[in-house]
């Protein structure tokens, strides 16, 4: 029975990643960031993915004050930030956020406080679809190696089980 | 008293005149209104009025003033006028008449008076008279009358004779004198008062002429006219029912009286608008509506004028038309104004069209070239995960697979090969017509390119084709030009005349041609050529199919060279790298005045199955084959040519195609190029020519044949002839560089680096010869052909390393050091023992989190350690204290940028000292020169590989990269595939 819901959370897994693909959310990028995954940094991907998050989370916060700031928004520094989370969008291969990014960038070199606006309302949502999409990538992915790895010892299955 | 009648009279006469103006008269006009006699009259009577202009004819006037309703209501608001003021003065004289009277009741009361005094001094002696006379008295006052009054001075004067006659004494004499007196002072008084009556009966008869007062009115109402007039460009006329003039008035009259009145315009005029002015009249006349109307006349009386005729009937009592009045008022220069106001607002609103046009035309061309430029961006963006596709294929097929598998994978691989040159073809394409497209100016040996090229293609030939290449002795050895460019050019044309010829030859011709003379009309240089193409060669080129396979089999025409040429070729490439660093300064070397340009035009022929005629137009259309059949049968996405075209038109010539169906066709295209002077050149080819002995006939040799192999095997082990399955590995990586357009602009640097890590490392040869023959072993297992394949293995590595051509070389390593590298990448574990031994020190600079932790584990599995750094200033900081083996630079960073820090670090390298950074504010760890200044400057280091990772592939950024002094750029986000790639050409293993 377990055996079986490892199968079906790597099935799951891949089909999750297969949407995000087809929508565009990730791109091949991400495969090369899981190659990098092996025994020796198992958790590599989520890893990586968690600190971008955090990282972005502080972008996305700074862009959000510049823009409030409706006076005297810093284009330029924006232009910072937002080069900073292309940057590291198109490191794990978060294609659309970084779409939305070049997007931005370029509405803020044209000084265009709406375009930015919209642009950063986008970037938002896309960030928050990409953070719960991944989320839940790593939620299934976790369960599948517990349920791997809690294949043998008989007690625990039980345990393990509800969440399966 | 006097002067309130005059105001009085006056006020009325303001009505009365008032009504002479036509009815709608507005308020406003009643400012003009003559009579203002005091003030108003000398001022008129100062202006001399001519009365020449008035031409009446009087007749008709009177006739007009009896007959028509107009006339009469004037003469009615006379007559009115008239009767008001007679009413007036019999008003005036019954005033006159009731002062009068009173007076002379006054008298007569005086009289009374004296008489009772009389009555009274007779009834003093009388007694009893005195009621009776009161009674008498009081009667005569109640039928006092006019007539009566006479009476009673005839009866005054009785009475007095009477009391005349009565008196007696001397008393009553005198008192009959005093009376006397009196009398005759009432009689005197009387007497005044008659002549005043008289007088004023004499006024009044003065006064009452009303012929006079009309014709005064009508004087003044004349005057006003005339003043008003005199100098208004108007004629005022009317014309009675047969159109005939009976009164005008024209201030500049240039016709005599007689010669208008009576006379129809017809009769005085001729000319354009003498008949429309008629006709409209009689129009009015007609219809009995005033109307208002412009007419340009055109007569010889007075040249060409525009008149506003305003023109009104005239009706009779009762209610025909009997004439009308006509009103001309001449507007000429302000038709022209308008008219010019109409022209300039015309003009106006077509350049504002136009304009709208004009910035429509801008906006679409922006977009399309915004679409095209983006494009070229995206050519990383869509590059970058087919690549993914291929390179894991080729990953894929490198496990474990079965023949079934294995094949599946190879068409994965073909396919998506395939793809990239499209994709790789577009881009080119949208790069030459955005503008992003650079041409590189590099000296090159046109005997070679075609050698080469035919080389190439015979190497894949799977036809039994004759390839000959004949280069005439004019065309110069060396020459400038984009060496890449023409190469593909070449190749795109001898490929598809490959493509499109079954049997026979191909071939290509060099030689020199005279300028075109009408060369800057490209389009009349082109006509011949299409003409001339009587019949055509169904051709669509689908080179890019043909392209990587070109290259890689190539190799086997090298089949039987020498293989102890190594070294010469190492050290060729370290002249090439030379060049490459040279090409600059070359290129401002050349454009000095002494250097020539010779035009070469270059004709590839075939005997293929030709082009219907129909076809050439389109032929170099992008996305067009010369028939829907020929694109089924012989595929391809008809965006070769078109590339030829715009590459060739890029660099100023000319593409032209003549083609006979059946029989074959020619592709010509003539380029100019710059020739180097010969002392110029004679260096630089004496250094190459050096290692280049052996190859020194081969220089001039001006003609090559490659006669068809007759290797049954070549084409009977593969229907699909499709020799690239043979090597899988080359296949992810070989496209990018030999296809990529974004590339290749910037590419020759980075090519020479790679020479320069093969040279340095002496047995790379050895290393491809393990690798390929690794590769070979398992081809064999998989493969049937097996034995075919290890032979075109050999003949790839043997060729690998006979490179005598310098031009070439570059490409050539290219290929090599790609191959050598998958092949690297393919043996990784057993290259990972040598690599641990001597680790190369690399440093990545990097300031974003997940790009540095990204990079740093894809190095980790690829077996090195980084170190990392966050911005450029800490870049310099790294280098300063380590010696670094390769620096992977980021482009975009806060501090300091990428480029900044390469400078700093390349000045450090060729100076040895720091001077630069520490001008540039970079803190540095050590003192920097207290230290061992000497020392470090007697060393300067060796140049450190920096390689920019930057997010943006188009060429411009390539340019800036390379310009700061970096050596190549992996584009971003990193992924495997550069990142080995890059390390196999800068890390020496």
């Amino acid at each position: 029975m377990l055996g079986l819901s490892v199968e079906q959370l790597r099935a799951d897994m891949n089909r999750l990643l297969a949407i995000l693909f087809h929508q565009g959310v990730l791109d091949e990028q991400f495969l090369q960031l899981q190659q990098l995954q092996d025994e020796s940094s198992p958790n590599f991907v989520s890893e990586v993915v968690t600190i971008y998050f955090h990282e972005s989370e502080k972008l996305l916060r700074n862009l959000r004050a510049l823009l409030v700031d409706k006076e005297l928004s810093d284009y330029k520094k924006m232009g910072i930030h937002l080069n900073q989370l292309m940057g590291s969008s198109s490191s794990i291969g978060a294609q659309r956020l970084r779409n939305v990014c070049a997007a931005f960038r370029a509405a803020s070199e044209l000084n265009n406080r709406p375009g930015c606006l919209r642009a950063l309302e986008l970037l938002e949502y896309e960030y928050c679809y990409l953070k719960n999409k991944l989320h839940e990538f790593f939620q299934i992915e976790q369960q599948r190696m517990l349920a791997a790895a809690v294949r043998y010892p008989a007690p625990q299955q039980h345990r393990n089980n509800p969440q399966g | 008293m006097g002067c309130a009648i005059e105001t009085g009279d006056s006020e009325e006469m303001d009505i009365v005149l008032s009504s002479m103006w036509p009815e709608d008269m507005n308020e406003a006009g009643r400012q003009f209104n003559v009579e203002r006699p005091g003030v108003d009259k000398d001022m008129l009577e100062e202006v001399t009025i001519k009365r020449e202009p008035d031409i009446v004819d009087f007749n008709r006037l009177m006739e007009l003033a009896s007959y028509t309703d107009k006339g009469n209501w004037q003469l009615a608001n006379l007559v009115r006028n008239w009767e008001y003021k007679q009413e007036n003065a019999v008003r005036l004289l019954r005033e006159e008449l009731d002062t009068l009277s009173r007076q002379q009741r006054q008298v007569e009361l005086k009289k009374l008076e004296i008489l009772e005094e009389h009555r009274f001094e007779r009834d003093r002696y009388g007694g009893s008279k005195r009621p009776i006379s009161i009674l008498d008295e009081n009667l005569k006052y109640l039928y006092q009358d006019a007539p009566r009054r006479k009476r009673d001075t005839v009866f005054q004067d009785e009475k007095i004779s009477v009391d005349a006659e009565y008196d007696s004494g001397v008393y009553w004499k005198q008192h009959a004198m005093n009376l006397e007196k009196l009398l005759e002072a009432s009689l005197r008084r009387e007497q005044v008062l008659m002549g005043k009556l008289q007088e004023s009966i004499e006024k009044l008869e003065k006064q009452s002429t009303p012929v006079e007062e009309l014709s005064q009115v009508l004087i003044r109402a004349d005057n006003f006219l005339h003043f008003v007039l005199q100098n208004a460009p108007v004629v005022i006329g009317h014309q009675d029912k047969e159109l005939r003039y009976r009164f005008i008035f024209n201030h500049f009259p240039s016709l005599r009286e007689e010669d208008i009145i009576g006379k129809t315009d017809a009769e005085i005029f001729t000319g354009s608008g003498v008949k429309e002015s008629q006709d409209f009249k009689q129009e009015v006349l007609e219809k009995g509506l005033p109307a208002k109307r412009e007419i340009t006349f055109e007569t010889e009386l007075f040249g060409s004028k525009t008149f506003l005729i305003y023109v009104e009937p005239v009706f009779s009592k009762a209610g025909e038309t009997i004439g009308v009045n006509y009103m001309g008022m001449e507007v000429t220069d302000q038709v022209r104004k308008r008219e010019k106001m109409a022209k300039i607002r015309e003009e106006m609103a077509v350049q504002k069209a136009k304009e709208t046009e004009l910035n429509k035309t801008i906006h679409i061309t922006e977009e399309s070239m915004r679409a095209k430029e983006m494009l070229a961006t995206m050519s990383h963006e869509i590059r970058s995960p087919l690549s993914g596709v291929v390179s894991m294929a080729e990953i894929l097929s490198n496990t474990k697979l079965d023949k079934e598998q294995r094949q599946q994978v190879n068409v994965m691989m073909s396919s998506g090969d395939l793809v990239l040159r499209i994709i790789n073809d577009i881009l080119d394409l949208s790069k030459v017509e955005s503008g992003v497209m650079k041409l590189e100016a590099a000296k090159f040996r046109p005997r070679e390119v075609v050698k080469h090229v035919l080389q190439t293609a015979a190497a894949s030939l799977q036809k039994l084709l004759t390839l000959e290449g004949n280069v005439a002795d004019d065309v110069p050895v060396e020459v400038v030009g984009d060496v890449l460019r023409i190469r593909q050019i070449l190749t795109n044309l001898v490929s598809n005349a490959i493509k499109f010829t079954r049997e026979g030859k191909v071939g290509i011709k060099l030689y020199v041609v005279p300028e075109p003379r009408n060369f800057s009309k490209q389009k009349s240089w082109k006509a011949p050529a299409e003409q001339s193409s009587d019949s055509a060669n169904t051709r669509k080129n689908s080179s890019m199919s043909r392209n990587s396979g070109d290259q890689r089999g190539s190799h086997g025409c090298y089949e039987g060279e020498g293989v102890g040429d190594k070294n010469e070729l190492i050290n060729t490439l370290n002249d090439q790298e030379r060049d490459g660093t040279q090409t600059k300064e070359d290129k401002a070397r050349h454009s000095n005045p002494q250097e020539s340009v010779v035009w070469i035009r270059c004709d590839v022929y075939d005997t293929g199955i030709g082009i219907p005629e129909h076809a050439i137009p389109t032929l170099f259309k992008k996305y067009t084959q010369a028939g829907a059949d020929t694109a089924r049968k012989y595929g391809g996405t008809g965006l070769g040519l078109a590339i030829c075209k715009q590459l060739v038109e890029l660099m100023g010539g000319q593409l032209t195609v003549s083609s006979l169906e059946d029989k074959g066709s020619t592709f010509m295209f003539i380029l100019p190029y710059k020739v180097s002077p010969v002392s110029d050149s004679s260096d630089e080819l004496s250094d190459m020519d050096n290692q280049e002995v052996s190859d020194d006939e081969d220089l001039h040799a001006g003609s090559f044949l490659f006669e068809p192999r007759t290797l049954g095997s070549l084409l009977s082990s593969q229907s699909s002839g499709r020799i690239q399955k043979l090597s899988p590995i080359t296949y992810g990586v070989d496209p990018s560089q030999n296809f990529g357009g974004l590339l290749e602009d910037s590419s020759s640097p980075s090519s020479s680096i790679t020479c320069q890590e093969m040279s340095s490392e002496d047995d790379a040869y050895s290393t491809a010869m393990d690798t390929s023959s690794e590769v070979e072993v398992s081809l064999n297992q998989s493969l049937c052909s097996a034995s075919l394949d290890s032979a075109e293995k050999n003949e790839r590595t043997h060729c690998s390393s006979e490179m005598s051509e310098p031009s070439f070389t570059q490409e050539r390593c290219r290929t090599e050091a790609q191959t050598e590298g998958s092949s690297d990448c393919s043996s990784r574990k057993s290259n990972e023992a040598p690599k641990a031994e001597v680790k190369p020190k690399i440093l990545l600079v990097e300031d974003n989190k997940i790009n540095v932790i990204v990079a740093k584990s894809m190095m980790k599995q690829l077996g090195h350690n980084i170190d990392i750094v966050n911005n450029g200033a800490e870049a310099v900081r790294a280098v300063q204290c380590k010696d670094y083996d390769l620096i992977l630079m980021d482009v975009c960073m806060p501090v300091m940028d990428g480029l900044q820090a390469t400078r700093l670090i390349r000045s450090f390298e060729e100076t040895g000292s720091w001077d630069d950074a520490v001008k540039a504010g970079v803190e540095l760890q050590l003192p920097p020169q207290h230290s061992s200044p000497k020392l470090q400057q007697e060393i300067p280091r060796k140049r450190t590989p920096i390689i920019a990772m930057t997010a943006n592939a188009l060429s411009e950024s390539a340019d800036d990269c390379f310009a700061n002094g970096m050596d190549s750029f992996v584009s971003k986000p990193v992924n495997f595939q550069n990142l080995k790639q890059c390390l196999q050409q800068y890390i020496p293993e």
